[in-house]
């Protein structure tokens, strides 16, 4: 369905994935909130984390009502709102970095509607490989489904401990990339442990789908980090890593650092 | 149902654009709600209820002197007589009852005005539920005594200092404890808004407005009216009310929106009027939001009407054109308020004010021969204090 060159933003997340998988090794996915603690940190903390060793970056398109996050990502979004970010601010971002890493757009659908029919082609014009909607479960909303489905854009959709078995299939066939699997109940935001019953939705996920599978929501340090490698194909970490990012971009960079680490020596 | 409801939407408006964590949680509540609605038990429970512990039904009310000052008959439909003061109880006893019949024993709920918190914590304590209501800083400061009602009822408030510390906070922090707490809890929207099953939903248990004030309008009036008059928040005393009446061609449908300072000083409440659609807590709908999709704060006098989005079927009544919706200023309301006061005897939420003050601004539009039917939405206890600092002066003597 997409012409040859449409499908390159996608193909790097594949092909990311499949030489991970040739070193054993696991994928680590950092998110930030673009634009926080500023542009030009924000800038640098791109450039900071795609050196520490991330193999794909989650950049947050900051939005005014973030009912999936927890704390630390709203307060990053609001900052990085009241400093003037914007979406295409964000592409801007995306494009200026130049990282060797792909970046996929963490986002709420209201900002992406705004942004207006061509924002898919936009975001892939300025170096965006995929794209992670919080609140477009699959079934949401056929129209913007199909649209993103056709762009040339990876997918990435989220998979809940909440979710059945066979929803589990089907969202995996309307993701492309990798899927996504929330850890626990909840909103973003840091915990000490890692969730009860992880390895067990893990199990239920793979079998049914083939992505890899990235699990995120809640992992804080590179203990966790590892642990969670130990199960699954990749490991997401945000609310971390947006919190040290608040103190100094070094900081920031040290933690992914730590976790890459963490994964690596697993 | 109607012929506008299909699936999950009505028109382009509605949907269910929530994390993924709380989709089951909407299949179960949409199955539930499915059984409940065709179970003899459930419905007579529910109508039991209404009748027995809310005082259902309420009175349709003759306005002799409003009438008068209108040239038209103007019927008043008493949601402020219903126990807790305000329409907002409808929807929650049903939802309770349904909450009971899922096993959920943890309720929340999120509150502006506080009349949807304390008709939450009521039922709570009725049904002996743990209640959780979320109330934005900024409206427990205005509505302190409504958070002291529901404190001592037994339920929890918990101040949310996000944002704009007001309604549409409190509902995202709702939305945040539901999708951490979706195995044991129910949140108990207070609105015809959020993800499907909930608009629909909560216009179901709202209709009772509606289709006792259309049997009253034949049996009293011997006629329905030419025109069904409501304020519109989020818009379900709207919605309760105009439901009974969409399918009757001959009666116009019209919510009254806050218009604030004014449509044109950027500080309204005025989605349908003013806003554009797009996407908040869990549907698509009109939105008051900047060009980027950013959502912009809502303001009016009263708490109850100060939220940026609207019910969806709201917006595909606008769109259909099968309801108008039009908008009063904080000062025409305050005026609106006085007036119902003083020529009825009737103190009615700043809420309710507006569809009054639109009534009276509006008068010309009916002719002697026609009957106006008013949704009085609440009672305006809980705004005597604000009102009083407001009008001062201008009250005494």
């Amino acid at each position: 369905m997409a012409s040859g060159s449409a499908t390159i933003s996608s193909d790097l997340i594949t092909r990311r994935f499949a030489s991970l998988r040739e070193r054993d090794a696991k994928a680590l996915v950092i998110y930030v909130t673009a634009g926080h603690p500023d542009r030009a940190r924000s800038l640098a903390l791109l450039r900071g984390i795609a050196d520490a060793g991330a193999d794909v970056i989650e950049l947050g398109v900051p939005f005014s009502d973030p009912l999936a996050d927890g704390p630390v990502i709203q307060a990053s979004s609001q900052r990085a709102l009241e400093l003037g970010m914007t979406f295409d601010g964000v592409l801007e971002l995306a494009a200026e970095a130049t990282v060797d890493v792909p970046l996929v757009l963490f986002s709420y659908l209201n900002p992406i509607i705004a942004a207006g029919p061509s924002a898919l082609a936009r975001a892939a014009a300025s170096g965006i490989h995929g794209l992670l909607v919080t609140d477009l479960p699959v079934g949401g909303d056929a129209e913007v489904e199909r649209k993103i489905g056709e762009s040339p854009l990876a997918f990435i959709r989220l998979v809940a401990p909440t979710t059945p078995t066979p929803r589990m299939a089907e969202i995996a066939r309307h993701g492309s990339g990798f899927v996504y699997l929330i850890s626990r109940l909840g909103v973003t935001g840091m915990q000490n442990e890692i969730a009860t019953g992880l390895g067990a939705t893990i199990e239920r996920l793979r079998s049914a789908t083939k992505l890899p599978v990235c699990v995120g929501f809640g992992i804080s340090g590179p203990e966790q980090a590892a642990a969670v490698a130990a199960l699954a194909d990749g490991v997401v970490v945000g609310s971390a890593v947006v919190r040290a990012a608040g103190s100094s971009v070094e900081d920031a960079v040290a933690l992914v650092r730590s976790m890459r680490k963490a994964i690596d020596d697993r | 149902m109607t012929a506008t409801h299909t699936g999950d939407r009505f028109g382009a408006f509605g949907g269910r654009y929530v994390p993924e964590t709380l989709i089951p949680a909407l299949d179960d509540l949409e199955a539930a709600l499915a059984q409940a609605v065709q179970d003899p038990g459930f419905v007579s429970e529910l109508d039991s209820l209404l009748a027995t512990y809310v005082g259902r039904p309420s009175p349709l009310s003759d306005a002799p002197r409003l009438s008068a000052l209108v040239r038209a008959t103007v019927l008043l439909k008493r949601e402020d007589l219903n126990h807790t003061g305000a329409h907002k109880i409808n929807n929650t006893v049903g939802q309770a009852l349904l909450a009971r019949r899922m096993g959920k024993r943890r309720i929340i709920a999120e509150t502006g005005a506080g009349q949807h918190g304390v008709a939450t914590a009521t039922i709570c304590a009725r049904f002996g539920l743990e209640c959780v209501v979320y109330m934005g800083e900024e409206d427990m400061r205005r509505q302190a005594l409504n958070v002291f009602r529901m404190r001592l009822m037994g339920a929890r408030v918990i101040p949310v200092t996000s944002g704009t510390r007001t309604l549409k906070d409190a509902t995202t922090e709702a939305i945040r404890d539901w999708v951490t707490n979706v195995t044991d809890s129910h949140y108990i929207i207070g609105s015809v808004v959020g993800p499907a099953p909930y608009p629909r939903m909560v216009r179901e248990f709202q209709a009772v407005i509606g289709r006792e004030a259309r049997a009253q309008m034949l049996a009293q009036v011997g006629r329905l009216p030419a025109t069904v008059v409501a304020c519109v928040g989020g818009g379900s005393n709207a919605m309760g009310i105009f439901h009974p009446f969409v399918s009757d061609a001959e009666v116009e449908l019209v919510g009254v929106e806050a218009a604030g300072e004014g449509l044109d000083t950027g500080r309204h409440s005025a989605s349908l009027s003013r806003g554009t659609p797009g996407v908040l807590h869990g549907a698509r709908s009109y939105l008051l939001q900047d060009a980027a999709g950013q959502v912009h704060p809502a303001h009016s006098i009263s708490a109850g009407l100060d939220y940026p989005g609207v019910g969806p079927e709201h917006s595909h009544l606008k769109d259909s054109g099968r309801a108008m919706y039009v908008s009063i200023t904080d000062e025409e309301a305050l005026e609106g308020l006085v007036t119902l006061s003083r020529l009825e005897g009737i103190i009615p939420a700043l809420e309710t004010a507006h569809a009054i003050a639109w009534v009276v601004k509006e008068r010309a539009r009916w002719s002697s021969d026609d009957a106006v039917l008013i949704c009085i939405s609440g009672r305006g206890d809980k705004d005597v204090t604000q009102v009083s600092e407001l009008l001062g002066d201008r009250i005494a003597s």
